[in-house]
C-alpha cells in the first residue's frame, strides 16, 4: 500500500517533500494515477495538492492575471477574468479532455506533464506565459518556454513545485484563434493544434502575429519565420497559403498511433488557412 | 486510514487502504456496483460519481481523497419521492440500451442541469461528450436529458 497524503498548506507540503522526497506528485490525478495503475510510476508515497489553498483559483493583480497551479479547467472555463482577458486559452480549455477530465485535472498538471500535445500548452506559449518555481525557501519565475524541455521533461528540480502560472494582460490581439485536430471532438489528443493570436488593423493588415503549434515536435513549435511571414500583409488567402508553406518545414512531426508525419505536417500548415476567416 | 464522508446523504467511517481507488472502494468495499468500471484510465465515463455535486471519475481519484467530502453515486440518486427526474426521463425515452453506461450518463447529465438548466441540444452532447455508450445508443440519451429539461421546467 501506498502513503496518500493531503497537505492543506505549502508549509506542510515542504515539510513532507523534504521527509519524503520519492513520493509522486499530483493534483487533478487525470495523468498521474494513469500511469500509476499502468505501473510506470512506482513511488512509494503520494501527495495529492488538491486542498491546498493557496494553488488554487485566479487573482487579478492589475496587469498581470496570476492563475494557482491547482486550479481546474473547470473553475479556469468559468472565470470572468480568464475570459475576457484570455480567449484563447478558453477555447482550448473547452476541448481539453472531457466535462470530468475538466472538473479534475488543473492547469498545473497540464504543464507538468509536459506533453506535446497538451491543450493549454500552445495558448500559453502565445500569451508569453511565465511560471512560478516554489520550493522550501526560495521562488522563481521563468518563461514557460523555458520550464518545459521537451515530452515529459521541465526543469523542475528535486524539492520544487510548481506554483502557479502568470499571464499579462494584453490589448495588443484582436483576434485569437485556436484549432485543434484529432480523432474526435472529445477526449480526443491532439493531432496537431494551432494557437494564433493577431493584431488586425481596420484595412486587415496583420500589424502582429504569435503563433504556436502543438502535436508536431518534441514540444510546442513557434516560427518567427511564418509569423514575420504574415506582419505587415493583409489577410489573403495568398498570403496564409505562403505562410501555410513555410509552417509546414518549420514543424518537426513524428509518426505515431495517431498519425502520419506527413499528415501532421500537412494539416499543420492548413491550419492558417482558417485564419482567413478574419480577412476583413 | 480512516476517513470520514458523506455517500448518497449519509456520514460514514470506514477504515481503508488510503491507495485504493473510489470505484473500487464503492464497488468492493461497500457493494455499489452501480458505478461501473471500463477503461480505467479516464476515457469513458463508466465510473463517474458525483463529488460535492460535480462529476468525477472514480477510477481516477484515492480514497483519501474523499475525506470530508459528499459523494452521491447512482444508488443516492433517487429521493423519497422516488426517481430523480432525470432517471425518470432516461426511462420514458427508453434510453437504456445495455445499461452499462446508465449510471455515468445519468449523473453526468444531472451535473450538467445543475449548472446549465435550460441547455440547447449541443450543449447536452457537449456536457455528456466524457461518457461512452457503446451500443451508440446516444440520440435517446440525449432526448432524455432534453425531457428532463422540458419537465423541470414544466
Amino acid at each position: 500500500m501506498r502513503e496518500v497524503f493531503l497537505p492543506r498548506t505549502l508549509d506542510e507540503l515542504w515539510d513532507l517533500l523534504h521527509r519524503r522526497p520519492e513520493a509522486a506528485i499530483y493534483a487533478g490525478g487525470t495523468d498521474v494515477l494513469v500511469k500509476l495503475r499502468a505501473g510506470l510510476i512506482t513511488a512509494s508515497g503520494l501527495i495529492c495538492l488538491e486542498r491546498i489553498q493557496e494553488l488554487k483559483g485566479v487573482r487579478d493583480q492589475g496587469d498581470e492575471v496570476y492563475i494557482g497551479a491547482a486550479t481546474t479547467h473547470r473553475t479556469l472555463l468559468a472565470d470572468p477574468v480568464i475570459q475576457e482577458h484570455f480567449p484563447i486559452l478558453i477555447q482550448a480549455l473547452n476541448v481539453l479532455g472531457s466535462p470530468p477530465i475538466r472538473n479534475m485535472g488543473t492547469i498545473g498538471g497540464n504543464l507538468v506533464t509536459a506533453s506535446p500535445a497538451g491543450d493549454t500548452l500552445p495558448p500559453l506559449y502565445v500569451l508569453d506565459a511565465e511560471v512560478e518555481v516554489r520550493w522550501g525557501d526560495g521562488a522563481k519565475r521563468l518563461p514557460l518556454s523555458q520550464f518545459i524541455l521537451g515530452p515529459g521533461k521541465t526543469s523542475l528540480g528535486p524539492g520544487q513545485l510548481l506554483t502557479g502560472v502568470r499571464l499579462r494582460k494584453s490589448a495588443d490581439y484582436n483576434v485569437h484563434h485556436f484549432e485543434k485536430v484529432g480523432q474526435r471532438k472529445a477526449l480526443a489528443i491532439a493531432i496537431v493544434s494551432l494557437a494564433a493570436v493577431l493584431q488586425v488593423s481596420d484595412s486587415g493588415r496583420i500589424e502582429k502575429a504569435r503563433l504556436a503549434w502543438g502535436s508536431v515536435g518534441p514540444t510546442v513549435i513557434r516560427s518567427v519565420e511564418v509569423e514575420s511571414a504574415l506582419e505587415g500583409r493583409i489577410i489573403s488567402r495568398d498570403t496564409l497559403t505562403k505562410a501555410a508553406a513555410l509552417a509546414q518545414t518549420a514543424v518537426s512531426p513524428i509518426d505515431d498511433i495517431r498519425a502520419g508525419e506527413a499528415y501532421r505536417r500537412t494539416v499543420a500548415g492548413n491550419l492558417l488557412l482558417r485564419l482567413i476567416n478574419y480577412a476583413r | 486510514m480512516k476517513i470520514n464522508f458523506i455517500l448518497n446523504g449519509r456520514e460514514i467511517e470506514l477504515t481503508v487502504p488510503s491507495d485504493i481507488r473510489v470505484v473500487d472502494l464503492l464497488r468492493e468495499e461497500l457493494d455499489l456496483t452501480g458505478t461501473k468500471e471500463s477503461c480505467g484510465s479516464g476515457e469513458c465515463g463508466a465510473c463517474t460519481i458525483l463529488v460535492d455535486g460535480q462529476s468525477r471519475l472514480s477510477c481516477l481519484m484515492l480514497a483519501a481523497q474523499l475525506q470530508g467530502r459528499e459523494v452521491t453515486t447512482i444508488e443516492g440518486l433517487a429521493g423519497n419521492e422516488g426517481r430523480h427526474p432525470v432517471q425518470e426521463a432516461f426511462v420514458q425515452a427508453g434510453a437504456v440500451q445495455c445499461g452499462f453506461c446508465t449510471p455515468g450518463m445519468v449523473l453526468a447529465a444531472v451535473d450538467l442541469l445543475g449548472h446549465r438548466p435550460d441547455p440547447s441540444r449541443a450543449e447536452i452532447r457537449e456536457g455528456l461528450s466524457g461518457n461512452l455508450c457503446r451500443c451508440t445508443g446516444y440520440q435517446k440519451i440525449v432526448d432524455a436529458v432534453e425531457m428532463a429539461v422540458h419537465r423541470e421546467k414544466g
